[in-house]
């Protein structure tokens, strides 16, 4: 059954994938919401960076977060000039890849979600005189919430899902760094097959619960 | 239809390289620790004897788990003495074929010069945030590394700080991009003939914990494969072990 180390593994990974799909929230939406309205030839450039983690291997992401984050890195050298310490080892490390790695399943349903709004709705409020954030919250949230419940999910599940850059940046460290596939990964190295089975046939149950929630959510499927 | 025949081409030539091993080739597991010294081995085994060995690099547990559910490895090298033995005991393995080919040596290793001292006294000084060490439930290095610091007597003191790499290799890595100050590697990884390749170390005497033997055996899938006991032959033969002195193993 689930032991205690599985225990606190859950609830590392779920409080992982809270903490970033809230941060992806609030990072993502201002550049889904740029991406879907601007005519700026960077565009495409940021557009083509958000969409980076769905190809690169994670080991890359990994990698890379690794040696910039490490104290020769200049995101090392950064967070060390500010008293954070370095990121590697850590929960809040884990975050900053979990946020990187998971960005385009949030910002990508939400630049769609825009984009099917299109200028009609904005015109009519700037009409009705409503300033530019009263538009957002009033008109635009409402409108695209699909997309953000499609974002919220999709970005939560893929950050449980995480294992690479997990595995690269996190240490192995109980209760802080020690994630669910990890957990499972340690089993099957270590042969005991009986507890990978439990977290990984609860992790195939969670994958199918959310997945079903988000195709119950948008049975036609438009908002990707 | 001409676009079928294509599409078959297309498969057979890109299925070419995924054939079968053809007689004189040998598919060899080998561990992740191990990889530097059997290449260099692998290479002058093919020169020496027509043979090719076709090797692949992992940890003993995920190769278990894949010779287990039939993977064509013909020959393991594996990190520890346990994984062949319990191979042979299910009959996946060719019994009487297993031998020591290595005796690891563990360093306690820091990327920067000046930063380990030839005692290892730094363990007691403190003044790091983190000692990387391998699993010591899945890697033998790890556990040795565990059992030194029980002897020296730092282990509870230094057990906040451990961060664990999944693999010797991963260890090596957390230690020399500095995010951890210090870590206890294979000494394979950090010397060649006798000589720190960087940083500074300490070699941790062969006293301090249990040998880590890196046992070798040949698989169910290599028995009768002529280039697989020539393999191990090789191994045995002073030529190899020459090679793999210099890389920081006993033998």
């Amino acid at each position: 059954m689930l032991t205690d180390t599985a225990l606190s593994a859950i609830w590392l990974t779920l409080r992982l994938a809270t903490v970033t799909t809230l941060l992806l929230f609030l990072i993502g939406t201002p550049i889904a919401w740029w991406l879907a309205r601007t005519r700026c030839w960077l565009k495409a450039p940021v557009g083509a960076m958000v969409a980076l983690p769905l190809v690169l291997p994670p080991t890359v992401i990994g990698f890379y977060l690794l040696v910039v984050m490490g104290p020769q890195g200049s995101i090392g050298q950064l967070t060390q000039a500010l008293g954070l310490g370095v990121l590697p080892f850590t929960f809040w490390g884990l975050v900053v890849g979990s946020v990187l790695y998971s960005m385009p399943f949030v910002v990508q349903p939400l630049q769609n979600a825009f984009d099917a709004i299109g200028e009609r709705p904005l015109e009519v409020a700037a009409t009705l005189r409503a300033g530019p954030l009263d538009t957002f919250f009033t008109v635009v949230l409402p409108l695209a919430r699909p997309g953000f419940i499609t974002a919220g999910i999709l970005g939560f599940a893929h950050t449980v899902g995480e294992f690479g850059v997990v595995l690269m940046i996190g240490g192995n460290i109980p209760d802080k760094t020690r994630v669910v596939s990890v957990q499972i990964y340690d089993h099957v190295e270590a042969l005991e097959y009986a507890q990978a089975h439990w977290l990984s046939a609860g992790m195939l149950a969670f994958s199918f619960v959310v997945l079903l929630l988000l195709y119950v959510f948008n049975p036609n499927g438009r908002q990707r | 239809m001409h676009f079928f025949r294509y599409v078959f081409f297309l498969f057979g030539f890109l299925g070419a390289g995924a054939g079968a091993a053809s007689a004189e080739d040998v598919q060899v597991a080998v561990a992740a620790n191990f990889t530097a010294p059997m290449q260099a081995i692998a290479a002058a085994f093919e020169q020496d004897t027509g043979h090719k060995a076709r090797l692949a690099f992992g940890s003993s547990g995920k190769f278990y788990a894949q010779i287990r559910n039939g993977a064509p490895f013909q020959v393991l090298l594996s990190a520890d003495d346990e994984t062949p033995a319990r191979l042979e005991r299910e009959g996946m393995a060719v019994p009487g074929t297993r031998f020591t080919y290595a005796i690891g040596r563990l360093a306690l290793w820091s990327a920067q010069a000046g930063a380990v001292d030839a005692r290892g006294e730094v363990l007691k000084q403190g003044g790091y945030k983190h000692v990387a060490i391998a699993n010591p439930k899945l890697a033998p290095y790890g556990a040795a590394a565990v059992e030194v610091m029980q002897r020296l007597g730092v282990i509870e003191a230094v057990r906040p700080k451990l961060v664990q790499g999944e693999n010797i290799a991963q260890t090596h890595q957390f230690v020399a991009s500095g995010n951890a100050e210090l870590g206890f590697v294979a000494l394979s990884q950090v010397t060649r003939d006798g000589k720190l390749t960087g940083g500074s170390a300490w070699i941790v005497p062969g006293d301090l914990h249990t040998p880590i033997r890196q046992d070798a055996v040949i698989l169910a899938a290599g028995k009768g494969n002529a280039a697989a006991s020539a393999l191990m032959a090789y191994l045995k033969g002073e030529k190899a072990k020459a090679v793999i002195r210099t890389y920081g193993y006993d033998i």
